[in-house]
């Protein structure tokens, strides 16, 4: 049985407004357990960052409660900010500094001696990876290396909750698998949870126990992968036409008996079906009948950007792409 | 809407043992953390030395102008030394606003600064220790200029215990000033704000007092204004300890006028300070 304690982050009807009334999050009910791995995903402006720095104690909810690692971020932000770690967008890094100076003070600033900030910045040198550069001043590194370093900080003082926030943006595929390795590592070795959001849905698949998607400032669906994934129904027909979807071809297939569910966006069409295989034909002459002209059309098995496309309304990719 | 919130599932199913709440909650020590932030500033200066330079230079230049300009006039007015009398002027162009200011700015802007709010170490050492950082590199700055005065003749008059004195006086300074240039920085986020208004409050300290000439001799508005500014009390206690050695009374109002604009200045850092976090 899951106990309030057993929760690393536990937020309840969380809502942020800002001075110009804009009302970012607007009831954001979640819980993530201790030692997991949660992702959170949503479209641009919906509330993923802000959830972030609220959660970190730099921002004051304007209502609701959070508790992280079992303290309230409100109320007790020493007793948070002492059990997290975080990479937040943009890397927060001093440039003047070299990655081990950087680490050091940072490991330090928990508290850490020398001699066991010494060990922690060897513990994190395969995130780091900096090779014949360990020695340049941050300032002269890459996005990539910055952001490595920017992980390796967030990961220094062992943390009970780890918060990424678009952690393996700008990575390249090799350092991105050795992120996610060390995520790994440290959530088998160390228990550490961790909350990370993504660009990358399968940094999402691969990586999170749980996924959370963020829409409109509330949490419209949480699941494992595989079973948001299932949720969409057995198959996922997808449909490219020549021009825009219309609004009335949804409706036409709507009225198909095997069709769990239909969502158009530009030239794109998502139909959920129970069994692919009998209804791509179906599909193909409701539209024809309907006189949608049809570019191409397959099928597939869904995945979680069909779980945010049916979500939010837009397709995931498109979203990483504007972001 | 969509209805997809089940989470039915059992997460956590790492099958690692939580982390020991008790062994994560750090904190150094308040002087840990004090040098810690004061020993990053001090080595960020030292990597970006167009930050402290100029003030060196400044200092140095009004002690050679304001002395090759009013040697005579000092000499036959104050009779007193020129070098002696300019020496604190010098000091004061040399320390006042060397402040880690902009750089907290900086740290800012480049998220830096969220990263130091997301530590466990208290807000306020934020504050205090850069402000530390600016105590040893204004203590670094006098000792310069006063190490080029003493090497062109200045001798004090207190003795030995009355220069370190003064280099002491002359950091304290730097550093309590240094207040209303955080307040800047941390309500403004903006280094050209802390570069111009601060200009704008250096200027009024700076000028409206006994750094050209001595009291006697100002007149009018100049005179009644030089009263009421804290300077003209740091720059009176500096020089009693280069012309007349141990002057109690004089040295307890440069203190005091040190002390005044340090308490001001830092509690509207505090609060400019507390601000920006509560800005998140």
């Amino acid at each position: 049985m899951t106990t309030p304690d057993s929760y690393a982050v536990q937020v309840e009807d969380l809502r942020k407004s800002y001075d110009d009334d804009t009302e970012v999050l607007r009831g954001l009910s979640l819980q993530v357990e201790r030692g997991e791995i949660y992702g959170f995903l949503g479209p641009n402006g919906a509330g993923k960052s802000t959830s972030l720095r609220i959660m970190c104690a730099l921002l004051k909810p304007t209502s609701g409660r959070v508790l992280v690692a079992g303290h309230d971020v409100v109320a007790h932000p020493f007793q948070v900010r002492a059990r997290i770690g975080a990479s937040l967008q943009n890397s927060s890094l001093d440039p003047l500094l070299t990655p081990v100076e950087f680490l050091t003070l940072q490991a330090r600033l928990y508290g850490l001696s020398k001699a066991e900030a010494a060990r922690r910045v060897e513990e994190v040198e395969d995130i780091l990876d900096l090779g014949q550069a360990a020695g340049r001043r941050i300032g002269t590194y890459s996005g990539g290396m910055m952001r490595r370093v920017d992980i390796a900080a967030a990961l220094i003082a062992r943390p009970e909750v780890v918060f990424l926030d678009e952690p393996t943006t700008g990575l390249d595929p090799d350092s991105r698998s050795r992120v996610w390795r060390k995520v790994r590592e440290l959530n088998r070795e160390h228990g550490i949870t961790f909350f990370l959001t993504t660009q990358y849905l399968e940094e999402a698949d691969q990586l999170a126990q749980r996924v959370g998607i963020l829409n409109e400032g509330r949490l419209a669906a949480e699941d494992t992968p595989s079973a948001l994934k299932s949720s969409l129904g057995t198959d996922i027909i997808i449909v490219r036409t020549h021009g825009p979807a219309e609004e009335s071809a949804s409706a036409a297939l709507r009225t198909l008996a095997g069709v769990t569910g239909v969502a158009a966006a530009g030239d794109r069409i998502s139909v959920q079906v129970d069994s692919g295989a009998e209804w791509i034909g179906p599909v193909a002459v409701a539209l024809a009948q309907h006189g949608t002209a049809v570019a191409d059309i397959a099928l597939r098995t869904p995945t979680l950007d069909d779980v945010f496309f049916r979500v939010t309304g837009s397709r995931f990719e498109q979203e990483a792409l504007t972001s | 809407m969509t209805t997809l919130v089940s989470a039915t599932d059992a997460p956590g199913t790492a099958g690692a043992t939580a982390v020991s709440a008790a062994s994560r909650a750090l904190r150094p020590t308040l002087g840990a953390e004090l040098w810690l932030v004061a020993s990053r500033a001090i080595k960020v200066a030292l990597r970006n030395p167009e930050a402290v330079i100029p003030n060196l230079f400044i200092g140095l230049f009004f002690f050679a102008v304001n002395v090759g300009s009013m040697q005579h006039t000092i000499a036959k007015t104050a009779h007193i030394d020129a070098k002696a009398f300019e020496l604190p002027v010098a000091i004061m162009f040399a320390v006042t606003g060397t402040s880690r200011a902009t750089q907290a700015v900086v740290d800012i802007a480049g998220g830096y600064f969220d990263r130091l709010l997301m530590t466990p170490i208290r807000r306020t050492s934020l504050l205090f220790g850069m402000l530390l950082a600016d105590f040893l590199i204004a203590l670094g700055l006098a000792v310069c200029v006063s190490g080029l005065a003493v090497a062109l003749g200045v001798r004090f008059a207190s003795g030995i215990g009355g220069f370190l004195l003064f280099l002491v006086l002359a950091s304290a300074w730097s550093t309590a000033y240094s207040g209303f240039v955080y307040a800047l920085a941390f309500a403004s986020g903006s280094p050209e704000t802390v570069n111009s208004a601060g200009f704008m409050i250096f200027f009024p300290f700076a000028f409206l007092t006994t750094a050209f000439l001595p009291r006697n001799l100002l007149a009018g508005w100049m005179s009644a204004i030089a009263e009421y500014n804290p300077v003209t009390y740091f720059l009176s206690a500096l020089r009693s300890l280069i012309v007349e050695g141990w002057h109690t009374s004089t040295l307890l109002g440069g203190l005091a006028s040190i002390a005044g604009v340090g308490v001001v200045g830092f509690l509207l850092a505090l609060k400019t300070l507390a601000g920006r976090i509560n800005k998140g």
